[in-house]
């Protein structure tokens, strides 16, 4: 007979808490304390083996761990109180859902007997989060506490990974109950995402791959959400293939933009070389993507005349916005080597020597030119500066949404994965400066900058004192061109150059704000002073604002206008008016 | 097409909506069916019947009966998007066997006098409708059988005074020896 009170695993709900992050390697959390979280709280306080990162503001807490988790392949951890602890936590577990980011949230809740009257601080958390979330739980007895915090670890990080949230009542914190350490039977039974794929359909898309004459391969986050078995394979896949290979915004890094089969992005602000070889491919390998509208373009002159394969974790994503020839359900890495495998056993190697010279012409147009100017400084040419300054370093890159965004998708070259942290799916603006403090956490000895804009740096700027308080050096990058550019951009080509709100008319003294953090400020507003400051920046040990001041009208080109497919993109060059006002004529007629 | 002035790009569908009847096991545990239903208003698919009720006490298990519409290309989404949640065991399209059998129950009031009495107890007798509860102006008549026949049953009664109906929704089961 056990005597329950010397049982180690006799404990608190909130003490179980503790102890599970620790069970599942959790080394660091950001969070905010409130009134229904406190009992956690105090078990933190009590402890070492968790460090625990005070932010500013919960949405902080939930990019900052997605920016931990994408830069480590680890879980990010989230620890809000109830209420409006909780409700600020839907953009971020939103955010991670649609970019497939595995993020675990710990949220308090009223005290059970409270529950459904309206107590202070109290909301539907589970109701609000359902949609947001791979799945969350309403933890009402102490005794599942273990079993459902395992689960949503185990839940969070396979599969297709994504947000959970544990929603844990304070009375359920001051509980007593059993814990236990993690075990197999912690998980649904229902819950089992397919690994391995089928051979016969691997044999399919091989068969198609050998005898391609037109092929590519699109890959995407899927890639890197499958580790770093997946990036190897890919890069051999593409090595013994000799294909060209493109890759979505959350799929950069995985094959690295030196490589000689590189193509850049596709896409609406994709390169021209790569959306060409896509539409005109006739054997199409897409890895870990989701055909987004973003890539698709026109989805019903998408790629007409090619064999898709798809190879995703996820069924819902097969045949969801374009109907694929070859599916492939399963983990990424898992099907390439299989792929792999069984194109080296076949005899047949395609000979694609033409499509090659096909693909230099279309590289010829030179689709990221962009105007110099000795007066003014280009925002392509500041994340050129950007990127040439930092190459061989130990560099993470975050960002914020709109044109600083996709200029840095294009001319910042990434050569690993895990190196781009930024929001693609929901295009969440104030993501990357919380983003960045959870990089610089998880790395603290790395160069992280977020790439940044004058208006989405302001929507999350209050982090800049959780990255003081704890001494990240982040480098906030911010391309100030005083207006929110791509709602602007939108504005000149759709709504007759009504810049209806896309003009900031007070903004801050970025420089001045810095140092009111207790940060360091540069401002830069000349060409030839920028490689200097980039390299001030660089050497400060602390958080810097950097407002570069950019050309304020300069709009993000190569452009898929919508309702248009791959092959009608809009060239710098011809982004004159009359060209740009003809591309969007058909849009024009109905606005 | 010319497209409106959007950053996204309307599609036109030409594709016909078919009706899928769908059978769900799911953990009978709590939220589950808002899980389900949430699916459907959060993702703009229809759900024109829906019937949920535990099946296996011991196991937790529940079976959710749905009937939607959509084109070819979203029945496939739902049954994918379903299939992906963490407390769904299985997805069967009851509809895509073919071997199938579906049924509904329908309480039907009706209220008159004289020879529409008479004619509602003939139809029903017809229909193989019980009376379930009688006063001398009405009759509640129950009625099982597919979607359509209770449609059908329904519409007879309208000129006999139809006051109400509740319907349980489409309960569904393959035929032959095996479980879903």
């Amino acid at each position: 007979m056990t005597d329950k009170s010397h049982d180690p695993n006799q404990m608190t709900g909130a003490a179980m808490i503790v102890r599970a992050l620790i069970d599942h390697g959790v080394t660091d959390i950001f969070g905010y304390p409130g009134g229904a979280v406190l009992p956690i709280y105090d078990e933190i306080f009590q402890q070492s083996e968790v460090q625990h990162i005070l932010v500013r503001h919960e949405q902080g807490a939930g990019h900052a761990a997605e920016g931990y988790a994408r830069s480590t392949g680890k879980p990010g951890v989230a620890l809000v109180t109830s209420g409006p602890g909780a409700t600020n936590m839907v953009t971020p577990l939103t955010d991670a859902l649609m970019d497939s980011i595995p993020l675990v949230c710990i949220s308090g809740q009223v005290p059970t007997h409270l529950i459904g009257n309206d107590a202070f601080q109290e909301c539907d958390t589970v109701g609000i989060t359902r949609p947001c979330t791979k799945h969350n739980w309403l933890v009402r007895d102490v005794n599942d506490l273990a079993k459902v915090l395992h689960e949503a670890f185990y839940v969070a990080t396979t599969g297709r990974p994504g947000p959970v949230l544990v929603d844990v009542p304070k009375d359920v914190q001051f509980a007593t109950g059993t814990y236990h350490p993690p075990r197999k039977s912690d998980v649904h039974r229902s819950y089992a995402p397919r690994v391995k794929g089928d051979a016969t359909q691997i044999r399919k898309a091989v068969s198609l791959l050998a005898n391609a004459k037109r092929p590519v391969i699109y890959s995407g986050g899927g890639v890197i959400n499958s580790g770093p078995e997946a990036t190897k394979l890919l890069r051999e896949l593409v090595e013994v293939t000799g294909f060209p290979i493109t890759s979505t915004l959350m799929g950069l890094g995985a094959y690295p933009a030196s490589g000689k089969n590189w193509l850049g992005m596709l896409g609406m602000h994709g390169t021209y070389e790569a959306n060409m070889t896509m539409h005109d491919c006739d054997v199409m390998l897409c890895v870990g993507a989701r055909f987004d509208d973003r890539i698709t373009g026109r989805v019903d002159a998408f790629s007409p005349g090619s064999k898709k394969i798809h190879i995703d974790i996820d069924p819902s994503s097969i045949n969801k916005n374009i109907r694929v020839d070859v599916p492939i359900i399963g983990d990424c890495g898992n099907i390439l080597g299989d792929i792999l495998q069984v194109f080296k056993a076949e005899s047949k190697k395609p000979d694609i020597k033409a499509w090659w010279q096909q693909i230099a012409q279309w590289r010829a147009r030179n689709s990221l030119y962009y105007r110099k100017s000795n007066d003014v400084i280009l925002p392509q040419h500041a994340i050129q500066s950007l990127f040439e300054a930092t190459r061989g370093r130990d560099t993470y890159i975050t960002t914020e949404v709109g044109q600083h965004q996709m200029w840095a998708a294009q001319f910042y070259g990434f050569e690993e994965p895990h190196r781009w942290m930024t929001s693609g799916g929901l295009g969440t603006m104030g993501y990357g400066l919380p983003a960045a403090v959870g990089v610089q956490v998880a790395h603290p000895d790395s160069l992280v900058i977020d790439i940044a804009g004058d208006a989405s740096v302001q929507m999350t700027i209050q982090e800049m004192s959780t990255a003081v308080q704890y001494e990240l050096p982040i480098k906030i990058f911010i391309l100030n061109n005083q207006y929110m550019g791509m709602v602007r951009q939108w504005q000149q080509l759709l709504h007759g150059n009504r810049l209806s709100h896309s003009y900031s008319e007070a903004l801050p003294d970025f420089v001045k704000l810095a140092e009111a953090y207790g940060g360091v400020g540069i401002q830069v507003h000349k060409p030839s002073d920028l490689d200097g400051a980039i390299q001030e920046m660089i050497s400060v040990k602390r958080p810097v604002l950097f407002d570069c001041r950019v050309a304020a009208l300069e709009n993000c080109f190569p452009m898929i206008p919508s309702g248009k497919a791959h092959n009608e993109m809009l060239l710098p060059e011809q982004a004159n008016d009359e060209a740009t006002a003809k591309a969007f004529a058909g849009g024009k007629a109905l606005v | 097409m010319n497209q409106p002035a959007s950053a996204y790009f309307i599609e036109d569908r030409h594709d016909p909506n078919e009706t899928h009847t769908l059978s769900v096991l799911v953990q009978n545990e709590p939220g589950v069916l808002a899980r389900v239903i949430g699916l459907f208003s959060g993702r703009g698919y229809n759900i024109e019947s829906l019937t949920v009720s535990e099946t296996e006490a011991q196991k937790h298990l529940s079976r959710i009966t749905i009937v939607t519409t959509g084109t070819p290309m979203v029945i496939e989404q739902i049954k994918h998007q379903l299939d992906r949640m963490i407390p769904v065991y299985r997805v069967v399209d009851m509809t895509q066997t073919k071997r199938s059998i579906e049924r509904e129950l329908a309480m039907v009031k009706v209220r008159g006098q004289g020879e529409h009495r008479v004619e509602a107890l003939r139809l029903a007798d017809a229909f193989r409708a019980r009376v379930i509860d009688a006063t001398t102006e009405s009759f509640v008549f129950e009625i099982t059988g597919n979607t359509d026949k209770i449609n059908q049953y329904i519409d007879l009664m309208r000129p006999l005074g139809l006051v109400e109906v509740s319907r349980t929704g489409v309960a569904a089961i393959g035929r032959g020896p095996e479980g879903m």
